[in-house]
Formats: structure tokens, C-alpha cells, sequence
């Protein structure tokens, strides 16, 4: 395998301490190591270009049976985004929701080498496993729907909690799957009997348990594993205005079972999450409560789910959410309840900054991403692609480095949405190291990546070089620059590979598909597969050896343990 | 003796997954299942099928090698200005990708059985989108069942018992629940219904929305529409009204008659009205055992589910104009490859007439009429017998399809003879 | 000469036997009949089990023995199994939709003399090229 040496860029690397300095990178077999033989390597000369680690999101939804539902849905998504077969390029559409092919290349393009996608229904997992195989590239994962899940509801209403983790770590196993994701817990199961407005302390029907229990339930059974990742919420009551407060109580129910590891819950698109008002027309920004309760308690983590103006596709488990928004805009309508574990839902929509409730939507992401102090836990997103596609990143970028930008584009929308949320008065600039901490240092560390996020000895050579010189460009006013830049990388590198060069597909190796080889001891679970297999039969309508997912089956496996993962 | 369980069957859309086979040697010799097409399936395939690669020579179909077969078809493929590809539902997924490469590749239009069964049923999704559900939510908690222009008595013939009215749920006892088949002949599933409504061949359409206007106390002026009385329409509304959870199960029945894919958007329109009063789903009953893994294969490789035009390098489609029946029709394609399907048997005339006047190609396990017909025949081995393979059923779960038996000697999958293919026409583009 | 409107279709008989391969004779036979309405079937004459010649708009026309229906009633409609002998009669005009029509054509009907075509007749008499051995 080739050897590089990445010269004389401005690289930044916050795990490292590194912070715009000019630091030559050697890359050897993949990795980046100390120092390579300078006759035998290749040199890439990246003299006033930008050079972080590769993109780590997590949180974006790529693959699997409402990604492709979402793509069936919507032609019209397709036709005019189209690309070309070229060379080593598949070809393929976009926009909202692109072929696989065209995804892969898109975020490399854009410096991106990570991407998981946040959510799979488990008996759905080998189809998301079947789309992950075919995007070329990416490291990825999946993480399996647990939050309203038959078996998970009877263990934890018993307080089994032995069970539940020997249940959820042979799940995690057979399905290999990532991380526990959870989705309107309870409420997805309350929709399944025409209910479409769940508390947090409403008990589920004919479940008797309740979204709040649901959760301590999971954290706990998380903690019990050891898995890497924090478990990873979408709360509930999404979408509704003053649903802040629910967010606030679902933030604080968990508060006293933190340890000292980190954030223990992952709260994802919070945006959706953050508002407060009454009903639409007086919705206004809940934002400055959530930031002010994330930034004096250590134990949550969350990503903003930015929404973009444009046309775009929603699309999540959250059933009962998408009905009501089909009620509201009365347009096209998936619903797909999975059984005894999950639902889903897709909506097309146009956020249009002329409307006041988008124009107050946007400027809560920002917000949020803003007044939340600590870079390392609060996440860049645009929940790909409910708060808009993936391909606008390099847009939000630019609005979070920019106050010049965002007034701008503020002073376009309706004056009411200014006055109901802070954005305005927010004078805070994000800085190239603030950028790669929130979309590479601290996703790779919340995910329990090791050996991504960061540029030092032992890393993964995922490598993205940008044309922007960090010294010369002022980010406060050149924020068209900014936008161009991220979009297209000078050269993205993928494991030692040169994948992207200037918007060209150079490399199409295979991702990893990461997964937890989840264990409990023996005497455990033995005593409790008899129970779960008694149970599949009268629950599922397939078989519980057909439910498994072969390790051969993935393109390229990459199991992690979870004492493997340590804390940077 | 290895007797197999949890088995595949690839028979038909439900993908039930609990057969039992019974392998002696290199024999099937028993088969432990409820469903007579299951078993005719695994005891028989190995009847009517070539075991050589075959070439059309002075009219007669003689042996020939396979690598001369194979180059044959590149040729082929590579020589058409617009070649049709198709077939695909009783394929693998991993055959099916294969496909999306191969018609990438020499810019053929790629379709699959879809575009002369559910097709119009894509179209309605199009349009309105679609409430729906695993088939384990159906047995969970369904109390009203409806089979409206379809017959799973002879079509599927398990879903009553193992899915819907006959099976018992965490919920739901069968005896909780209630049919209604609606069809234009009392099939054999309309005499196992509580009740049968007969509709006029050609007015489903009309029926449906008769039951929307019901369903919101509209006054209907006619005395019955489509055949069916007023009464009946009303009785109708408000079984669907006020069930727990109801299920229409369609089928050909509406995609094939009048209106075609506006019978289905009518049909799913109803479907999500209906969420106003109670929770309500809808579910195409998909014929062969793979035909929704072509749809979502396609789908997520190219943005579209069938019917796709790659002839300028990227995906186009444009069902009526890219749809292998119009293809055919108008006499678009200058030859046509054929796989896992047999549409000599099944195809219009004139669609098969200007099938059968261009280079023709078939890979298939069976000697199919189609084959019979062609110039270049490639067998291959079944999937979910003779080689393994993912495949989805019917409500979109994706499973894993065994191998529990080697295919005879020299029959390879599917898969690695469209590698083959793909390999040869690159070496003759000179990539 | 009567009129009636054509459904083609699936029956668990010639699903089964196609399993069985398509020259197969449970297949043809299946696959070679068209089931009447009894009470069509006294009102035109029909003698069930005798040939019946049915003819498309086009002028396309088969030969097919005529069953009773055990699905009755249905009358105007008659059922023939999917295959070849009822691709001679579909419409490949599709309305946009790709679909032909399987279903809700009208045909003439009646009765004939003439024999059922084997299987390889009806292939090379309609299709351009003779089929193989």
C-alpha cells in the first residue's frame, strides 16, 4: 500500500491539541503513523489548505427500509438530481434522498468518511445491513429501534433488568447492530392503537409501562454492556410546540444515574424538540432552556437536526409524529408499522424561510448550536434528511462561523420569528477547531471511535484537505468561501486511499459496517433464551434463526468489544 | 439424511420461513409443508430443466460451452442500441444488483415483473404515499380483514392462516376477526369470507369511492354502484369504521382491470382516510417470492423500482414509455436478455411477437416456453434450493434464503453468470 | 357469437403445475380451458367440455375447452388461467401505466370445431421463429 506524507498544510486535530499549526501527517497501510521512509512515500502537498480529520456523523439516515420507502415515495426527488456513470462513478439520483452509490460519493466529496445510520428496525436490520454493503466508501453502523419493542417493555415493567441487558446484548449481536436507539419511546406502540399524543409518564396501553421508565430502563441495561455509544434518544412529543419542557424532563430524568464516563444519553435532532409557544402560530424558541440545562449537567450529549430551507423528505420511527404532519400538510403519506418493535413514517416537506414557523425552526438549530458552551457535546446535523439533505453541511457551516450570514439571511424572513428566539442577539462564531470538534473530534468520541476524529498516531488515515487557508480567510465576512470549500474537498482520503479528488471519485474501496459483539455471561443468557425464543415465535411471523444476521453477510465487518472502547 | 428447517420457501410473496426439507444424497425427497405450490416447488424443480448451456443453430437449440454462451450474450447485449433486460422476481438480490451493473454497463432499460403485476400499484405509492405494516401486525392485532381483487386461497395459500383471519396474535384470537373478500367471482377465498361482495368487472374504482362517500355521510343518489347496493356499501363504511385495526390486502384484481393505478391510489386513499376514525393499513399482495426485492434493490441503487431506461448513463423512468410491455409494443429494444421469468407464457402477443423477432437471450433455471424460444439459453440454479440469496417478502422484511441442495454439475447461480457477462463486455468495450 | 368480458388470472392448479414445467400436461390442460357462468353457459348453448373460439378487438383469436365454473356466479365474465393461450387475446395497450390489460377486455365467444393448438403450434403460428426440441 502506497505511503504518504500530507505536507505543509494548517491542520487541526482537537484531540491532539492541534490547532491550525503546520503539521506534516505520514500515512502508512491505512493509518497514520509517526513517520514514514520520505524516498518511498508519495507527497501531497497541501501548502495553505485546510487538513482535518475525515467527517465522523452520526446521525444520518442512509440506508434501510424507510430510507428506501422515502426514495420509492418520491420520483420527483430523483429527476432533475441525476449523476452520470463516469469511470469508477456508479451512477445514480439525488437529491433528498440519493441512491446509495451517489451517497457515498457525495459525502466523500464533502470530506466525510463516517457515516452511521440512526436507525433500524431489528427485523428489518438485514435489509439495512443489504443498503449499508452498497454504499461505497463509509465506515458505518446501524442502530437498532429498541424504544418500543414488546420484549424490552415486559422486562423492564418486571424490573428484569438481568434479562433485558442479556436480551438487548443478543440482540445487538445477532443483528449487528451499534448502539441502543430509542424513538418516541412507548408512544410508537400507543400509535399502533390509534393513539397520537403520549407524555412521558403516560403509560403505554396494554404495556403499563411508561416512555420515562422506558428509558432509565435502557441507560441502565447501556451501562450494564458497556456499549460504546451513550443510548440515543429521539423524545417525545416531537414537533409540538412547547414540547421543550417534555425534552427537559426526558434530559433529567437520567441525571442520577451518571457516571463519570460522559454523557450517558444522546439526545438527537434536538431542534424538532426545542420549542416552545403554545400552538404554531406562537411557537418561538426553547432553545436557551435546553442549552442552559446541557451546559450545567455533563451527563447528555445532543446534535441540533438543522433545518435547511428547500425541498426535503421526513422521514423517521416516529409514526404518530409524521400522521399529524400528513394532517397538517396534507400531502403524501408513508406509514409502516414493524411488528412487536417499531414504526415509521415519511412526509415530504418545503421548508420555506417565508414561513414563520420554518423561520423560527431555522434559527432554533442554530440556537442551539450556539449557546450550548461545550463543542465536545453538541453535534452538527441535519437529521439527513427530515431537517434537510446532507449535501447542504457546508451552508450551516457557513451560518455558524458567520454572524454576517445568518443576520442576512434572517433579515429575509418574517420579522416575528426574529423577535420569539435568540439568534439575533448571538454574536458567537464558530472556529475551524469548534467546526472539527462538532463534526469529527467529539462525534468519534461519543461513538467510541477510537482510532477516528483525530490525526494522530494509530488514526485511521481518513484525511480531509480543504482549499481554505484558515490564516488568511477571515471567517466572519468570506462565508460564501467557506460554503465552497466544505462542499468539495481538494483531496479526501479514506484509510491511506485517495477516494475524492476536487469532486472526483478517485477510490471506491468498501466501508467498514461496525458492530457490538455484545456479551453477557453464559449462565445468563442461557437462562433466558428459552424465554425470548417462546416469545419470537408468538411475536414475530419469521422464524428466530432467520431473524439472525450472518457476520459473513456484511461486505466488510468490523466487530468491536466493548471493553475495547476507552475514553480519550 | 439431513433434514433442514426453518426453511425459505421461494413459492410465492409470503416467504414463509418455516419449511422443512429432507435431502438423501443429491435428492430432495421430502418436504414438511402446509402449502401445495411449496411443495410442488421443492419436489419438482429439478423436472423440465437444461443442464447445459444451449445456442440456437439452424433452428434447433444444441449444447454449447458456456464461455461461447456467455461471449454470445455480450455480443449481443453490447451490439443493441437499446437493449431490454429483464425479469428478475425470482432472483436473488444479490442477482438482482448484478443486473443494475449489467445494464449500467452496456445502457440497457432494466425491469422486472413488477411493471405486468403490482406497477401500477408503484404508481399509486407515487402519488399518495401508503399507510401500512409488517404482516406480524396484522396477526398482532387485526379484527377486520379485507381481500379486495385478490385470492390467497390459490394464490397465497397460507396467508390466511399463517398472517391474517386464521392465525392468532398477542391481541387478536381468530375468532375476533372478520373477512370481507370483494372480487367479481366467488373465488375460493370468497367462500371462507363472513362476507362477499361481488363488483362489477371494470367499477372498482366506482365501489371505492362509493365507500369514501359512505364512510362521510355523503347521500349516494344511485341505488347501487358497481353492482353492489346502497345498503351493502353502508354495512360496508362502518365495519371499516369502527374496527380496532383494519387490513386491505389487494391485488391484481385492481392493478389489471380499468383504472389500474387509479384504483390503487383510490384504494390507499381510503385506506388513510380511514386513520381519521381507526387505525388502517394497506398491503399489495406480491406474487412472486422476490418481486419486492427487485423493487427495492432497484430502488436504492438507482432511485427507481422498475422500468428504468439506462441507455444515456443514469437512471431514467418513465412508466408507459420505459415499461417493458410498451418497449415491446412499439418495438423500442433490438434485443432482449430474459431472466428468472418467463414472459413468452405470459406477455401479450405483440409483445411477444416482437420479443421473440430480436436476438433473445435467456438465464433461467427452467426450460422455460421462453427459453424455448431463444437464441441463447444459460441455465442457472434456484435460488432458495440450490444457492442462497437474500430476497423480501411481500411486506418488505429481508430475509435470507438458504442453499440446502448443490445444483446439478456445471449450473451455476445466477449471480456468477451475470459476473461473467459483466466481465466479457467489459474485455470487448476494452475497460 | 357472444360477448363477454375476459379475466385472466392465477388458479392454484396451474400455479402448482407450472412448478412442474410448462410442457407439462397438468399445465396445459389447466392453462387451455376457460371457465363460463352455468348460466351463460345454457343461454349460448354451450356444451361444456366442447371447444370454444374466443376473439380480441384486434381480431386475435384462440381455441380453448370450455369449463363450468365452479366460481359461479359471474356471468358476462369468463376466467381463463395466465399463460400463452390467454396472452393471444390480452391488449398490450397500456394507458401510461405499463400495465396491459389482464383483466376487463371484451371477447367474442363461440362455439367451434376446431381443435385446441398444442402448445408448440400456437408458439410457432403467432411468433416468428420455430421453437427447439
Amino acid at each position: 500500500m502506497t505511503e504518504f506524507i500530507i505536507r505543509n498544510g494548517f491542520v487541526v486535530d482537537p484531540i491532539n491539541n492541534i490547532n491550525c499549526e503546520r503539521v506534516d501527517i505520514a500515512i502508512k497501510d491505512g493509518k497514520i503513523v509517526e513517520s514514514v521512509n520520505e524516498s518511498n512515500a508519495k507527497t501531497i502537498d497541501a501548502t495553505d489548505k485546510l487538513v482535518m480529520p475525515g467527517g465522523v456523523d452520526l446521525h444520518s439516515h442512509i440506508a434501510g427500509a424507510k430510507v428506501n420507502a422515502g426514495r420509492l415515495l418520491r420520483p420527483e426527488d430523483h429527476y432533475k438530481d441525476y449523476e452520470v456513470k463516469k469511470g469508477l462513478r456508479r451512477s445514480g439520483t439525488g437529491h433528498s434522498i440519493p441512491s446509495v452509490f451517489t451517497t457515498g460519493y457525495r459525502y466523500a466529496i464533502m470530506g466525510y468518511t463516517t457515516v452511521f445510520e440512526p436507525a433500524s428496525p431489528p427485523i428489518k436490520t438485514i435489509h439495512t445491513h443489504d443498503e449499508l454493503n452498497d454504499i461505497p466508501i463509509l465506515d458505518s453502523a446501524c442502530f437498532p429501534l429498541l424504544g418500543n419493542n414488546w420484549f424490552i417493555m415486559e422486562y423492564l415493567k418486571e424490573d428484569k433488568l438481568d434479562e433485558c441487558a442479556a436480551y438487548v446484548s443478543w440482540l445487538m449481536r445477532t443483528l449487528k447492530g451499534y448502539a441502543i436507539k430509542v424513538v418516541d419511546p412507548g408512544a410508537v406502540e400507543a400509535w399502533k392503537w390509534g393513539g397520537t399524543s403520549h407524555g412521558y409518564d403516560d403509560p403505554v396501553p396494554r404495556f403499563d409501562i411508561t416512555p420515562r421508565e422506558i428509558v432509565r430502563g435502557l441507560i441502565k441495561v447501556n451501562k450494564m454492556l458497556g456499549l460504546p455509544h451513550p443510548v440515543h434518544v429521539h423524545a417525545n412529543q416531537l414537533g409540538k410546540p412547547g414540547n421543550y419542557k417534555t425534552t427537559l424532563e426526558t434530559l433529567d430524568s437520567v441525571r442520577d444515574l451518571a457516571g463519570d464516563n460522559g454523557p450517558i444519553m444522546h439526545l438527537t435532532h434536538v431542534q424538532f424538540n426545542a420549542y416552545a409557544g403554545v400552538d404554531y402560530p406562537s411557537i418561538s424558541s426553547g432553545a436557551a432552556e435546553i442549552a442552559d440545562y446541557v451546559n450545567k449537567n455533563r451527563h447528555v450529549s445532543i446534535d441540533i437536526g438543522q433545518v435547511m430551507f428547500g425541498d426535503t423528505t421526513t422521514m423517521t420511527a416516529d409514526g404518530p409524529f409524521e400522521y399529524q404532519l400528513f394532517q397538517l400538510l396534507r400531502g403524501k403519506w408513508i406509514n409502516n408499522d414493524v411488528e412487536a418493535e417499531t414504526g415509521s413514517g415519511i412526509v415530504p416537506i418545503t421548508y420555506n424561510r417565508s414561513n414563520y414557523v420554518h423561520a423560527v425552526m431555522w434559527a432554533i438549530g442554530l440556537d442551539l448550536a450556539l449557546m450550548i458552551d461545550d463543542p465536545w457535546r453538541v453535534f452538527i446535523t441535519t437529521d439527513h434528511p427530515n431537517g434537510g439533505p446532507f449535501t447542504e453541511y457546508p451552508r450551516l457551516f457557513s451560518w455558524l462561523m458567520s454572524k454576517k450570514a445568518r443576520d442576512k439571511l434572517q433579515k429575509r424572513m418574517p420579522r416575528l420569528s426574529r423577535i420569539r428566539t435568540n439568534l439575533r442577539n448571538i454574536d458567537r462564531e464558530y472556529t475551524f477547531y469548534d467546526l472539527a470538534i462538532t463534526t469529527r473530534a467529539a462525534t468519534a468520541k461519543i461513538l467510541g471511535l477510537k482510532d477516528k476524529g483525530h490525526l494522530g498516531a494509530g488514526a485511521d488515515a481518513d484525511i480531509a484537505i480543504y482549499n481554505i487557508n484558515p490564516k488568511e480567510i477571515n471567517t466572519s465576512l468570506e462565508y460564501k468561501t467557506i460554503r465552497k470549500a466544505f462542499s468539495t474537498t481538494h483531496i479526501t482520503m479514506k484509510e491511506g486511499t485517495i477516494v475524492a479528488k476536487e469532486g472526483e471519485i478517485v477510490g471506491t474501496p468498501i466501508g467498514r459496517t461496525y458492530w457490538v459483539d455484545s456479551h453477557v455471561p453464559d449462565d445468563l443468557h442461557n437462562s433466558v433464551i428459552p424465554e425470548i425464543k417462546r416469545k419470537f415465535e408468538d411475536y414475530y411471523t419469521i422464524k428466530i434463526d432467520n431473524y439472525h444476521v450472518p457476520e459473513s453477510y456484511l461486505e466488510r465487518s468490523a466487530p468491536i468489544q466493548p471493553s475495547e472502547v476507552s475514553a480519550k | 439424511m439431513t433434514v433442514i428447517s426453518a426453511v425459505l420457501c421461494p413459492g410465492c410473496g409470503c416467504l414463509c420461513d418455516d419449511t422443512e426439507v429432507t435431502v438423501e444424497g443429491d435428492q430432495i425427497v421430502k418436504v414438511q409443508s402446509e402449502c401445495a405450490v411449496s411443495t410442488s416447488k421443492f419436489l419438482n424443480y429439478n423436472k423440465h430443466r437444461s443442464t447445459t448451456p444451449l445456442q440456437r443453430v439452424n433452428g434447433e437449440l444444441v449444447q454449447s460451452p458456456l464461455n461461447d454462451s456467455v461471449d454470445k450474450i455480450a455480443k449481443m447485449l453490447i451490439k443493441a442500441d437499446y437493449p431490454l433486460i429483464y425479469g428478475w422476481s425470482l432472483t436473488s438480490c444479490e442477482a438482482q444488483k448484478k443486473g443494475i451493473e449489467l445494464a449500467e454497463e452496456v445502457g440497457a432499460v432494466i425491469d422486472n415483473s413488477t411493471t405486468v403485476c403490482h406497477g401500477p400499484s408503484i404508481l399509486g405509492f407515487h402519488d399518495v404515499g401508503e399507510p401500512t405494516c409488517t404482516l406480524g401486525e396484522v396477526r398482532g392485532r387485526a379484527d377486520l380483514i379485507v381481500y379486495w381483487g385478490c385470492n390467497p386461497s390459490s394464490a397465497h395459500t397460507r396467508h390466511i392462516k399463517r398472517y391474517t383471519s386464521k392465525s392468532t396474535g398477542k391481541f387478536r384470537e381468530s375468532s375476533e376477526r372478520k373477512v370481507i373478500v370483494i372480487d367479481v367471482r366467488k373465488t375460493p377465498t370468497a367462500k371462507g369470507a363472513d362476507i362477499f361482495v361481488q363488483v362489477e368487472p371494470n367499477k372498482d374504482f366506482e365501489l371505492i369511492t362509493a365507500i369514501k362517500m359512505a364512510l362521510q355521510n355523503e347521500e349516494i343518489e344511485e341505488k347501487s354502484v358497481a353492482g353492489v347496493s346502497i345498503e351493502q356499501i353502508e354495512e360496508i363504511a362502518e365495519m371499516l369504521r369502527s374496527c380496532e385495526f383494519g387490513v386491505l390486502f389487494f391485488g391484481v384484481g385492481l392493478t389489471m382491470s380499468e383504472g389500474k393505478s387509479r384504483n390503487i391510489d383510490c384504494a390507499i386513499g381510503l385506506a388513510q382516510e380511514l386513520n381519521q376514525w381507526t387505525k388502517f393499513a394497506i398491503i399489495p399482495m406480491r406474487g412472486h417470492f422476490n418481486v419486492t426485492g427487485a423493487n427495492k434493490v432497484f430502488t436504492w441503487q438507482t432511485g427507481y423500482p422498475f422500468a428504468i431506461d439506462m441507455s444515456r448513463g443514469y437512471p431514467k423512468y418513465d412508466p408507459g414509455q420505459t415499461t417493458t410491455i410498451d418497449v415491446l409494443s412499439r418495438k423500442y429494444n433490438d434485443a432482449t436478455l430474459v431472466i428468472a421469468s418467463d414472459p413468452v407464457a405470459h406477455f401479450p402477443k405483440n409483445a411477444v411477437q416482437h420479443l421473440t423477432s430480436k436476438p433473445l437471450a435467456v438465464i433461467d433455471p427452467h426450460l422455460s416456453l421462453t427459453a424455448y424460444m431463444a437464441d441463447v439459453v444459460i441455465p442457472s440454479a434456484f435460488v432458495g434450493i440450490e444457492t442462497s440469496g437474500t430476497a423480501y417478502r411481500m411486506d418488505g422484511i429481508g430475509l435470507i434464503m438458504r442453499k440446502v441442495i448443490d445444483p446439478p454439475n456445471g449450473i451455476l447461480p445466477d449471480t456468477e453468470i451475470l459476473e461473467m457477462i459483466i466481465k466479457r463486455v467489459r474485455e470487448l468495450k476494452g475497460e | 357469437m357472444a360477448r363477454f368480458i375476459l379475466l385472466s388470472g392465477r388458479s392454484l392448479v396451474q400455479g402448482v403445475a407450472k412448478e412442474a414445467g410448462k410442457f407439462s400436461d397438468k399445465y396445459l390442460k389447466e392453462v387451455t380451458t376457460c371457465q363460463i357462468d352455468p348460466d351463460d353457459i345454457k343461454d349460448f348453448n354451450i356444451e361444456p367440455g366442447t371447444n370454444v373460439r374466443l376473439t380480441a378487438e384486434d381480431g386475435s383469436s384462440v381455441v380453448l375447452k370450455s369449463t363450468q365454473s365452479s366460481l359461479a356466479p359471474h356471468r358476462g365474465s369468463v376466467f381463463i388461467p395466465y399463460g400463452p393461450y390467454a396472452g393471444i387475446l390480452i391488449s398490450s395497450k397500456t394507458g401510461g401505466t405499463g400495465m396491459p390489460s389482464f383483466k376487463g377486455i371484451t371477447i367474442e365467444l363461440e362455439p367451434t370445431t376446431d381443435e385446441v393448438l398444442p402448445i408448440k403450434n400456437l408458439l410457432e403460428v403467432n411468433y416468428s421463429r420455430g421453437i427447439s426440441k
